[in-house]
């Protein structure tokens, strides 16, 4: 119970100090450059950890650990994907995206295609991706809140929800920049703090009573074990039999006492208990391996493993630069040469948070191994403290680590919400202030709404398919539209739709497939090996069709994006569509004065 | 929607965000001699851009294959080096016995050498691609 209550001050304490820099950072927000971009006016260091913070959601804070304690030494490539597309980023898009002076997305595809269709395109698949993304950052706020304090699931999401929305009303992308500034540096250290008290009680304690990982057979518990199936059903594997007590339902029949399991399959509905003893077998969730050794060695899971980890490669490596939360951030550095040093120490900063999560990882496979049983292996890091310490340090570090996860979704769901809020008050509404700020409560609302109706699966797994989405539609946009002439709106649109059309078709199939049975092989779960290339080849061969599309003012643009920044090419296009009477004639005066610059 | 009103949304607001130089057709420049001073030739050089003339085309050209080739060269290396390790580890399984200060080779190749490598990629592009815009202003401006 106590732990409980300091669980419960650490989230207050990060809500109240999010509340509280989110109204310093609008006090002077009033105007739609700011609500849009910040006024294109943040220091790149700022920048950088602001994306960060907002990049290191729910699939990162408690996702990866997750996905290591069930996956072993395979989940590391989410980590490395996460970091990797930010390379990508660095060399195709960062500098020319800025220069181009676009405020969202859609506003690029237009400004560079001259076609208002594919501005409309392109808003519908920001607000998918957005949505798409923002729903497991809900969800696990839901887990979060009931794993420490047992309160409904809804609840967190709604809490969450009702703050970002409230701190995006009063200032948008201005107020948030602070926030998630400040909100990386609160994750990391919500995760290094834990990782090193834990990773010294773990070489502290020499006579623990764990299975050592050098062990290679199947994983089994620690000590005797008593678990609850939660709201979901779950199927578990049984490598090695094992005698147990069960009372509630296993595969749809009703059971009571003891029981004996032999190899295979069992179905467990939501309520079921399962007591085990010190020393027997672990069943694991279906799909991940049984034993420490497939665990902890690379690519065990035979071919269609090996398919899954390079699409999960490409869809990281080339979906990071399509996620519009990222993008929009890109729009905020002063110029093209600060985004490019904005994203090279994005690099650095992701690329020190990652290294703790793994370790976390590791040690839950050895104290936490009753998460594989009923696969809500996300809450590992959240459990870890309390379980390796049962004092009050350990409730200390469950505080941490509990702060440390809501302000993950916090700066997520905030950047999401404000580059959606973006898109959708410039494109479906007038962009007015006011529009930005009916926009946001619309977004929220929608939200919040579909992290209840939906069921939930792992975060990073969700993740990854908004990853796979922008990888196969704005991926392709973005490099083709900066590095190539002919590309034409046609040939983007046809890209888009087919692209983005392919792989929400394959994430319904895969939806449909894990109801009934995991008969979609891997290509399917994770499409993006085959429709990121699809994507490519479409816009390419349909803008060679339709040559005669090409803008006429396409050098100029091209200039426009690559030239460097001293020359003063950047025309903002929030400023010329929305800034005040005063600011336009400044740019427009810039014109002049170069112009008069030549007679 | 006919196709030229597709092709040209909110013409005003295109043409003040591409300035004046956007809308003219293009204009070809003959210059005989050159007789100007210093500053002239940069300011000539900005304009001719702008312009997209023969020479500022061919110039934006060049500066665009120059970055595309560093970005393109360092952005295949690296994703080859990340596609080698997967088929790797499927053929090799020995590799999973290797071990390094006690622990396994593959969790240290996953788990802690592709951050400092990934910097040090995008260190190397940010100077590369810096480079090849300071030479182009000193190109333009000499």
């Amino acid at each position: 119970m106590t732990a409980t209550v300091y669980s419960l001050t650490a989230i207050v304490f990060m809500a109240m100090v999010t509340f509280l820099l989110g109204y310093v950072g609008s006090r002077k927000a009033n105007t739609t450059p700011d609500f849009l971009v910040a006024r294109r006016a943040i220091p790149a260091s700022r920048n950088a950890a602001a994306i960060s913070g907002e990049y290191l959601s729910a699939a990162s804070f408690l996702g990866v650990a997750g996905l290591v304690l069930k996956d072993g030494v395979d989940a590391l490539w989410y980590p490395v994907g996460f970091t990797a597309g930010y390379l990508a980023l660095l060399l195709f898009v960062a500098a020319p995206l800025r220069r181009s002076g676009a405020y969202t997305l859609p506003d690029f595809a237009e400004a560079r295609l001259g076609s208002v269709n594919v501005r409309h395109f392109s808003t519908f698949f920001v607000v998918c991706i957005g949505v798409l993304y923002l729903v497991p950052q809900l969800q696990s706020a839901g887990l979060t809140l009931t794993t420490i304090t047992r309160l409904p699931a809804w609840l967190g999401g709604l809490v969450v929800t009702a703050i970002v929305v409230v701190n995006v009303l009063g200032g948008g992308m201005r107020a948030i920049t602070l926030v998630q500034a400040f909100q990386y540096w609160g994750k990391l250290f919500a995760i290094a703090a834990p990782t090193f008290v834990l990773f010294v009680v773990f070489l502290a304690s020499p006579n623990r009573a764990t299975q050592p990982l050098s062990d290679e057979g199947v994983v089994r518990f620690p000590q005797a074990e008593t678990i609850t199936v939660a709201e979901q059903v779950v199927k578990v594997r049984v490598d090695e039999p094992l005698r147990l007590r069960v009372s509630g339902q296993i595969n749809g029949r009703d059971a009571d006492g003891p029981v004996f399991w032999g190899r295979g399959v069992y179905e467990l509905s939501p309520g079921t208990t399962m007591e085990f003893t010190a020393g027997s077998p672990v069943p694991v969730v279906e799909g991940s391996p049984t034993t420490n050794e497939a665990w902890s060695r690379p690519q065990t899971g035979g071919i269609s493993e090996l398919v899954r980890t390079y699409s999960l490669i490409f869809a990281t490596f080339l979906g990071t630069m399509g996620l519009p939360h990222v993008l929009v951030r890109f729009y905020t550095n002063p110029d093209g040469k600060a985004a490019r040093r904005t994203a090279l120490h994005v690099l650095y900063l992701l690329g020190l948070f990652y290294l703790f999560p793994t370790v976390l990882g590791v040690l839950s496979k050895l104290y936490l191994p009753q998460l594989l049983v009923n696969g809500k292996t996300d809450a590992a890091v959240l459990m870890l403290p309390e379980t390796m310490l049962p004092n009050l340090g350990g409730q200390i570090l469950g505080a941490i680590v509990a702060a440390g996860a809501f302000a993950a979704f916090l700066s997520t769901s905030s950047g999401l919400v404000v580059s959606v809020a973006g898109v959708v008050s410039t494109d479906i509404l007038p962009g007015k202030v006011r529009d930005f700020r009916w926009a946001t409560v619309f977004t929220g609302a929608v939200a919040i709404a579909l992290a209840v109706a939906l069921p939930r699966s792992d975060a990073s797994l969700t993740v990854a398919m908004s990853f796979a989405l922008a990888a196969s539609t704005f991926c392709p946009l973005l490099v083709l539209g900066i590095w190539w002439r002919g590309l034409t709106w046609v040939g983007a649109v046809c890209g888009l739709v087919v692209g983005g059309g392919l792989v929400i078709s394959a994430q319904v199939v895969s939806v449909v497939s894990s109801y009934t049975g995991r008969w979609a092989p891997a290509f399917i779960t994770q499409p993006a090996l085959i429709t990121v290339p699809v994507a490519f080849a479409i816009m390419i061969v349909v803008s060679k069709g339709t040559r005669r599309r090409v803008p006429a003012d396409v050098s100029q643009i091209l200039l426009r994006l690559h030239a460097p920044d001293p020359l003063g090419f950047i025309r903002d296009r929030d400023v010329a569509r929305f800034g005040t009477a005063e600011e336009k004639a400044r740019m427009a005066e810039g014109k002049r004065r170069g112009a008069g610059r030549a007679r | 929607m006919s196709r030229h009103d597709a092709g040209k949304p909110e013409q005003p607001a295109r043409d003040a965000w591409l300035g004046e130089q956007g809308r003219k057709p293009r204009r070809r420049r003959v210059v005989l001699a050159d007789s100007t001073k210093k500053s002239g030739k940069a300011l000539r050089t900005i304009i001719e851009l702008e312009e997209q003339t023969s020479v500022g085309e061919k110039l934006v050209r060049d500066l665009i294959r120059q970055q595309l080739k560093s970005a393109f060269g360092l952005a295949f290396a690296v994703l080859f080096g990340m596609c080698l390790l997967p088929i790797t580890f499927y053929l090799v399984p020995q590799i999973g016995d290797l071990e390094f200060l006690g622990i396994p080779v593959p969790w240290l190749v996953l788990g802690v050498a592709p951050f400092p490598i990934l910097y040090g990629v995008g260190w190397v592009f940010r100077r590369q691609a810096e480079r090849h815009e300071r030479d182009f202003v000193n190109m333009v401006d000499r």
